[in-house]
């Protein structure tokens, strides 16, 4: 017996949903709305996700390196046995100094996760203007090891960050300690220390987080000037920052690091731990809104495909009847549903642009701005996936159910 | 006569139905068709007859005995099997026209044949307009299967049960729709197929005429063969 394959499945299948546009196109409407909804939802959650996280990066690095403050420990040892011996431990200076940062810095450098690593002096301080006082801290930085890393650059409102290179005294100021003081770009402040130094610098730069607490509080100064506030000299550094390629997984390298530096190492999680929680819960709850979104759509894509299908059961029961095999029909629907479902998919990327635009561009005002929902192509690509899959089963299984009857039993019901 | 060769062996066929309550529609049926024979089943209604009819035709295999095609049982057979034996061994004429109301007549008619792929395109679909053309139906042939009328519908019907030159066409009142006319245009269209290609046709049927012009009468009466 010579043999054609006529592909009179494909056939059937678009036949059928040629000769019933308005049922295809309503069919393929389901599944636009449940993969728009399903993109658009899970984008405006990480999308905020995102943007918290990245707030906290404006002045948080992904690792930090610094020395444990030690008490100091009384000289002569007690033991058990002898009288108490009175002692006034306190937190000694010279512990915060790391002991060689720039064989430190050259180490991490060499790691392949690290895309980013500059040293930092810290020191908490008071700005004064005349009567005015604010306390704060600063961060004495190479600025433009400072700037690769965290994108100073884009927050700056006035001065350039630049000019602080080219003055020793300068000072970049967070906007709101400006405010309080009332001091505009050019002008000169005092900073004072806890170590009873006193030092007059200019404002080459206004910064803008947008985080309130830190634009109230941050100000950046070259390591020198730092390093006289903290009344040390030229190799005094407290702390190291480290940027990872992936800030997830910043926990995990923390062994590694302490080994590799001898320092202790903090993760950005621990250094802001209500921040951290918070962005736990938050992604917690994305996710189980993710997951409750998907079921929705998923079922409200298998429903009106399952409805497609219950309406062809005749149709079903005369191809048997003619000598189709119940696997012809399964293939003869699940076509008919992945076309539908690739219609749907089209139509709902689209729609979930629009949607993601017009979210976008809504002003919510305040730190925020716009609204913080952006394109993730991993959403996008989800999707596509989810709707497939889907789709794919809402035209399998009903069919499938119809293929194992004897066409007589359909035509009875 | 010369004894032909055995082709469709019904052996003690029984089917139950079990709603409204438990009631056995056939009992025990046994009976032999042969090669190239035109034989008829009547029966008054609701004696069994269409039941009996989806049984041989292998679309519905809810029954105890044995029914034995061309040499296959087909009682053993899984669902798939039995699929291809309806595509390429069994024409049916249901009592009621059961087209794929989407697609022109011709593709009704040809769409058994595409799925059998025995032959090329353009060889089924020369045949099929032969066979519209033979029940009178060449006019039609590009017509929704929806628009047309019942009995052109059962003529396409019919037309699509020999498309594949079965074993055997079985049909359940296939002129039930047709006028006087086009009755006996489908009779002699059979007639002239058992006779002059040795095919067999098993046909339910009320009229007389037509059951007393067939080579044989398998008369039916509550469930069983008389
Ligand atoms: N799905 C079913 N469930 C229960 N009983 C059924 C079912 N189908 C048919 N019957 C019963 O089985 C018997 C035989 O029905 P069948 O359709 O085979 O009769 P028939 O001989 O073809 O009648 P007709 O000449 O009117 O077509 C009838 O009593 C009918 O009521
Ligand atoms: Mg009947």
């Amino acid at each position: 017996m010579k043999n054609y394959k006529h592909n009179i499945n494909s056939e059937i299948a678009f036949i059928h949903l040629i000769s019933k546009k308005k049922q295809t196109m309503v069919a393929a409407l389901g599944v636009t709305v449940g993969i728009a909804i399903f993109i658009f939802m899970n984008s405006l959650m990480y999308g905020f996700e995102v943007y918290s996280v990245e707030s906290l990066f404006k002045s948080t690095p992904h690792l930090r390196i610094y020395k444990e403050e030690h008490i100091s420990q009384p000289l002569i040892k007690t033991s058990k046995t002898d009288l108490a011996l009175l002692t006034n431990p306190k937190i000694t200076k010279e512990s915060k100094k790391l002991i060689n940062p720039n064989l430190i810095i050259e180490a991490l450098k060499k790691q392949p996760e690290v895309i980013g690593v500059t040293p930092n002096v810290s020191v908490n301080v008071f700005y004064n203007n005349g009567e005015a006082q604010v306390t704060g801290r600063t961060s004495g930085v190479n600025i433009e090891e400072q700037n690769t890393m965290f994108q100073l650059e884009q927050y700056i409102v006035e001065g350039k960050y630049s000019d602080l290179k080219a003055n020793q005294n300068g000072i970049i100021l967070g906007v709101g300690i400006a405010e309080k003081l009332n001091v505009r770009l050019a002008d000169n402040i005092s900073v004072t220390t806890a170590y009873g130094v006193s030092k007059v610098m200019k404002v080459v730069a206004l910064l803008k987080t947008g985080v309130t607490n830190t634009d109230k509080t941050l100000s950046y100064t070259n390591i020198s000037a730092a390093q006289q506030l903290n009344k040390q000299g030229a190799s005094f550094i407290t702390d190291i920052y480290v940027n990872i390629n992936d800030y997830e997984t910043a926990k995990k390298l923390i062994p590694k690091f302490k080994q590799l530096s001898g320092y202790e190492v903090e993760d950005w999680e621990t250094a802001n731990t209500s921040a951290a929680a918070a962005n736990k819960i938050r992604k917690m709850m994305a996710m189980a809104i993710s997951f409750s979104i998907m079921l929705v759509a998923a079922f409200g894509i298998y429903n009106i495909l399952n409805m497609t299908i219950m309406e062809k059961l005749n149709d079903i029961a005369i191809l048997k009847a003619i000598g189709f095999s119940g696997k012809d029909v399964i293939r003869i629907f699940v076509k008919e549903a992945i076309v539908i479902g690739l219609i749907g998919i089209a139509f709902g990327l689209v729609l979930a642009i629009l949607l993601v635009k017009v979210m976008g561009n809504m002003w919510v005002g305040g730190d925020i701005g716009f609204f913080p929902i952006r394109f993730f192509p991993k959403f996008f690509g989800l999707g596509i996936g989810f709707g497939l899959i889907v789709t794919t089963l809402a035209g399998y299984i009903p069919a499938r159910k119809a293929a194992k009857l004897d066409p007589i039993t359909i035509f009875r019901k | 006569m010369i004894q032909s060769e055995l082709l469709l062996q019904a052996k003690e066929v029984s089917k139950y139905f079990y709603e409204p309550e438990k009631f056995k529609v056939l009992n025990n049926i046994s009976f032999d068709i042969h090669k190239g024979e035109f034989v008829t089943m009547v029966g008054k209604s609701g004696s069994g007859k269409s039941t009996l009819l989806y049984l041989l035709s292998t679309m519905d295999t809810d029954y105890e005995g044995n029914i034995i095609l061309d040499g296959e049982n087909l009682t053993l057979k899984t669902k798939e099997q039995l699929a291809a034996i309806r595509n390429e061994k069994i024409g049916f004429v249901f009592q009621f026209h059961y087209l794929l109301p989407e697609f022109s007549s011709l593709k009704n008619v040809m769409i058994p044949a595409l799925k059998l792929g025995k032959y090329a395109k353009e060889e089924i679909e020369s045949r099929a307009y032969s066979i519209l053309e033979k029940l009178d139906l060449k006019d039609q042939a590009l017509k929704p299967a929806s628009k047309l009328s019942g009995g052109q519908q059962q003529r396409v019907a019919i037309a699509r049960a020999l498309i594949n030159d079965p074993k055997i066409i079985m049909g359940d009142e296939p002129t039930g729709n047709l006028d006087s006319k086009n009755a006996a245009i489908v009779f002699d269209l059979f007639k002239h197929l058992t006779t002059e290609f040795n095919q067999t046709v098993l046909a339910v049927t009320h009229d007389n005429d037509f059951a007393k012009a067939s080579d044989r009468i398998i008369e039916m009466a509550d469930g069983i063969i008389l």
